[in-house]
């Protein structure tokens, strides 16, 4: 059974293709796993055995039927709470959908049944996607597998909490600023921000509706591959989603070459703040691409200076409009109705009891950014702050192939360290939010223990837009060139549970 | 009710002029919704056309109604305005139970259409243009229906019923520049306006725009300043004025109010008025203490609309006729006056006479049935014209009838009365109902006789020249025929018999 946990997506896929393993073995072992530990870790808020262990039989009935099976068929996968399950729990994170069963499947979902990818349950998240340590989430924190006093960072700490103490495979979270980067970093897997519009955002929990993006979280570049195929593509039900092929990501991440690429640092992300055992993961694994062949160019973003201040405008902003819906009228939460009180009364209480402090936090100032008289100098000029960012990146895109930086300044911090102090919590997305501004590709995968505390370091990978699978390529090498020099993959190293 | 003060409209327009703003919104007649793919048909049960997106459920996302954008466009360059090659949908964020993501999807500062004016015609056939500020699109909300309370708003009510069928209809709403310089015609050009715009939604084919069924509503603004000011007054706006008599009396009401309020030296509060239509009065609404703060961004879930030039003048290309060119084109064919075709117009009979001569009426008799007989018979009955249960084919016929000479126009309305009450064609009505005229002159022969017997001392009269007395004898053969009689026929029996 531990063998099982521990293979990778497209390893378990080929053992259920070949008729190895059962689609129903695999489920069960991940369910047993689940049971066994996920009341330490708390990666996930709602575990659906039925729901999984039919998927899995249907997988091998059609096995059975010698029908093909998909390139993930019957792999187990852990989803981020905020796409909307038909039939099954959805919170997002927070107690104002308590209860709520949504009538629909968002597009991800759909897919990943199409595929015949078995959904195990539903992981923990900040609530609505606000936080960067899973700690605003309404169902209580995650711990992060290599220490569970410490957070696996946010907002999808439960999704990188499940890859990493072998609870899925596979995962699917969201990143509005480097919710599934972040986290990736954190716990020493692989997570992919995609082009904005790459993944359908139909049915996913709107926080930021300008940066949202979904993506795949792994253990390997090759099962994130797998699976950012699988869930990308046109959706007509999104029309912000782009109308154009998905980009070759699995044949990237198969062939893994960066010689010959340039590779581009940014001379702004580093200094202050950053831990020196991050920075030294970072620089060695600059020299490292540099003996794989890579090019490397020193660039220059000023703007970026200005990319948390212009993100804590435009997401707060569209979350006050997007997070208007919640008003106990047609769903989920609803205080004191008693038949005394009025609509907005009931509204009010609501929302005092179903909101968290960081969402009323953001809605408020999103509220305040987008009023009269404010509009032009907050929410007007961060617009025109991202475009700054985005001219920057497509500057230093006419230089270098791709971009790499540290994914987060710090490792993973303990759980109620930042909890109190939002700003301190804000720089953790330093290096993750300009990617979103933007609208690029971004991939973090592991790149060694920061010396001073043995903990994780993530190394950010930056592509520009629709160009994806050029952070599998070199994402690939990468990982390829660290396991060979360490021996085994960086989450071998993580404590047992 | 509280009692208003009201200065006669005489002395108000003596001392101020009227300067008003209206805001149309038309429900665009798509076969589905703005931005998802549910059904806009009328009348179904609540809450049955609904899926995630109209209902604003978690996660849900529009997609624009590409129909409801070219029906915007049309609209747009009907009323001769310039139309965006790029604009965005924003979000007007504010909160009601009815709209469902509580901030409704509209157009703010990129409206896809703008600057145009519209040519209205006055019922002395003045002609007024009102100019057009934009032209925008958006959704609509739910509908409340508010129970338990006295006055059927919101205030005072136990509980409210929620249909979200109506949430994401697409609107078009359309808003003019400030309209000066009507003076007293200022309610009448309110009507003209709202009433010609009606005609060209219709000409257009984007909407029925029927007032009464909601489709089409009017948001009327109305201020004063004394004559000579430059300056606007502050204004009222009386809100979802729903018929064009209405339209105009509440604008004549407002009016009156503001200048019995100015001239006694009081202000004028900006608020929202409620029409009343059993009194044509208006009642204050919500004051409006403040400039609402709607916090209107662009929509993030929607790319930028970004019309292609080939493809406007390809529509522009394509327009039909404009209600008020062919107005003026079928005055002249029909040879009537400007009061004529006015009344027709407000009768919405226009097309339905023009369909009535296709069937090969003429354009008298056609025109004659419409505003006659069956303008009557919709008046009893409330009905719109269209709505009767007659066709312009069927008219056609009767008209037909009578022109050869088998129907007069005494039994023509008890043809038309058979066919509005079910009875069949108008052929099967005579047939049934034995209606023919009778020339056969057997018939009548004896008829004639019989009433120059009856009325000796008229049929004298008639013998000595007097042939004005002919229609006596004529009205007595029709008794005897039971109207069935040709008259034209019996008068020329009654000559024949008594002058030889």
């Amino acid at each position: 059974m531990t063998d099982i946990i521990r293979l990778t997506a497209a390893e378990t896929a080929r053992r259920i293709a070949s008729g190895e393993l059962t689609a129903v073995e695999v489920t069960e072992a991940h369910l047993a796993r689940i049971e066994a530990v996920d009341e330490k870790v708390h990666a996930y808020l709602h575990v659906d055995r039925e729901g999984a262990l039919a998927q899995a039989r249907a997988v091998d009935a059609k096995r059975a039927a010698g029908q093909e099976l998909g390139p993930l068929a019957g792999v187990p996968l852990a989803l981020k709470d905020i796409f909307t399950t038909e039939g099954v729990p959805t919170t997002v994170g927070s107690k104002i959908l308590d209860g709520w069963i949504p009538p629909y499947d968002a597009t991800v979902t759909r897919k990943l049944k199409a595929a015949d990818v078995v959904i195990l349950g539903k992981t923990n998240m900040d609530e609505f996607a606000m936080g960067s340590s899973t700690e605003n989430s309404a169902y209580g924190p995650t711990g992060n597998p290599w220490d569970l006093t410490r957070v696996p960072g946010g907002s999808g700490g439960g999704s990188a909490a499940a890859l990493a103490s072998y609870q899925a495979p596979l995962a699917i979270g969201t990143d509005t600023g480097g919710s599934i980067r972040q986290p990736a970093a954190l716990t020493a897997t692989v997570g992919v921000k995609p082009t904005y519009g790459g993944v359908s955002r139909y049915g996913m929990v709107a926080f930021s509706s300008s940066l949202d993006q979904g993506g795949p979280c792994a253990r390997t570049v090759l099962d994130a591959a797998l699976l950012h195929e699988v869930i990308a593509g046109h959706d007509p039900m999104d029309s912000t989603s782009v109308d154009v092929p998905v980009p070759p990501v699995v044949e990237a991440a198969r062939s893994g070459d960066v010689s010959g690429l340039r590779v581009g640092v940014i001379q702004e992300f580093g200094g202050e703040g950053y831990q020196a055992g991050v920075v030294q993961r970072f620089e060695e694994s600059v020299e490292l691409l540099r003996g794989l062949g890579a090019e490397i160019v020193e660039l220059s973003c000023p703007s970026f200076a200005y990319g948390l201040a212009a993100y804590y405008l435009i997401a707060p902003s569209e979350c006050s409009s997007n997070l208007a819906r919640f008003d106990a009228m047609r769903y989920g939460l609803r205080v004191g109705d008693d038949g005394t009180r009025s609509a907005e009364e009931v509204t009010a209480l609501t929302r005092e009891a179903g909101f968290g402090a960081e969402v009323k936090r953001r809605v408020i100032l999103g509220t305040y950014a987008l009023s009269s008289g404010y509009y032009d100098a907050y929410y007007g000029s961060a617009q025109k702050v991202r475009t700054l960012i985005t001219r920057d990146f497509e500057r230093a895109f006419e230089q270098v192939d791709v971009i790499v930086s540290p994914t987060t300044p710090t490792t993973a911090f303990p759980i109620g360290e930042r909890a109190d102090d939002p700003l301190a919590m804000y720089l953790a997305d330093l290096c993750t939010i300009p990617v979103n501004l933007a609208g690029n590709a971004a991939m973090s995968l592991p790149c060694g223990l920061a010396p001073e505390d043995g903990l994780p370091v993530g190394l950010q990978i930056i592509a520009p837009a629709l160009k994806d699978d050029r952070l599998y390529r070199v994402g690939a090498a990468v990982e390829a060139a660290f396991v060979s020099k360490w021996g085994h993959p960086l989450l071998e190293e993580a404590p047992q549970l | 009710m509280t009692v208003t003060d009201l200065l006669s409209y005489e002395d108000a327009l003596a001392s101020y002029d009227p300067v008003m703003g209206l805001e149309v919104h038309v429900e665009l007649g798509t076969r589905t919704k703005m931005f998802c793919g549910c059904s806009t048909e009328l009348g179904a049960e609540p809450n049955s056309q609904v899926c995630p997106t109209c209902l604003g459920l978690p996660g849900a996302l529009p997609v624009v109604n590409e129909i409801g954008i070219e029906s915007a466009v049309k609209i747009g360059l009907a009323l001769n305005c310039e139309i965006a090659t790029w604009c965005r949908f924003a979000r007007k964020n504010y909160f009601y139970p009815d709209m469902p993501k509580n901030f409704q999807t509209s157009q703010y500062d990129e409206p896809i259409a703008f600057n145009g004016y519209l040519d209205v015609q006055l019922e002395d056939g003045e002609v007024f243009r009102v100019q057009i500020e934009r032209a925008h699109m958006e959704e609509d909300t739910g509908k409340s229906t508010h129970i338990g309370g006295a006055t059927g708003r919101i205030h005072g009510a136990s509980h409210s019923l929620l249909d979200y069928n109506r949430a994401g209809i697409p609107l078009i709403e359309i808003v003019t520049k400030p309209i000066e310089g009507a003076g007293a015609r200022a309610p009448e050009v309110a009507r003209a306006y709202v009433a010609e715009l009606r005609e060209l939604i219709k000409a257009l084919g984007v909407s029925e725009a029927r007032m009464e069924m909601g489709q089409m509503r009017c948001d009327v603004n109305l201020s004063l300043r004394p004559h000579g000011r430059e300056k606007f007054g502050t204004r009222s706006e009386t809100k979802n004025v729903n018929s064009l008599r209405s339209v105009e009396r509440s604008a004549r009401f407002e009016i009156q109010r503001h200048a019995a309020v100015l001239s006694s030296g009081g202000t004028i509060v900006q608020e929202t008025r409620h029409f009343h239509e059993e009194d044509g009065s208006t009642t204050s609404g919500r004051i409006k203490e403040e400039a609402e703060d709607y916090r209107y961004f662009p929509e993030p879930d929607l790319v930028p609309v970004a019309p292609a030039p080939e493809w406007v003048e390809q529509l522009r290309a394509g327009l039909p006729e404009l209600p008020l060119a062919r107005r003026k084109r079928l005055k002249q064919e029909w040879g009537i006056s400007d009061f004529e075709m006015q009344s027709a117009l407000n009768a919405g009979a226009i097309d339905l006479i023009t369909a009535t001569i296709d069937e090969g009426a003429d354009a008298a008799s056609a025109r004659k049935w419409w505003m006659g007989e069956l303008a009557r018979h919709a008046n009893e009955t409330g009905a719109e014209l269209a709505e009767l249960a007659i066709t312009p084919a069927q008219v056609a016929r009767v008209a037909a009838l009578v022109a050869a000479g088998d129907l007069n126009d005494k039994l023509a309305r008890q043809v038309i009365e058979g066919v509005l009450a079910g009875e069949g064609d108008p052929d099967q009505v005579v047939e049934k109902r034995g209606l023919k005229v009778v020339s056969d002159d057997s018939a009548l022969g004896a008829a004639v006789d019989q009433a120059i017997a009856d009325n000796a001392a008229v049929a004298e009269k008639i013998r000595g020249g007097n042939l004005a007395a002919a229609g006596a004898l004529i009205g007595a053969v029709m008794k005897l025929t039971r109207g069935q009689a040709d008259a034209k026929r019996v008068r020329e029996l009654v000559l024949e018999k008594l002058q030889g």
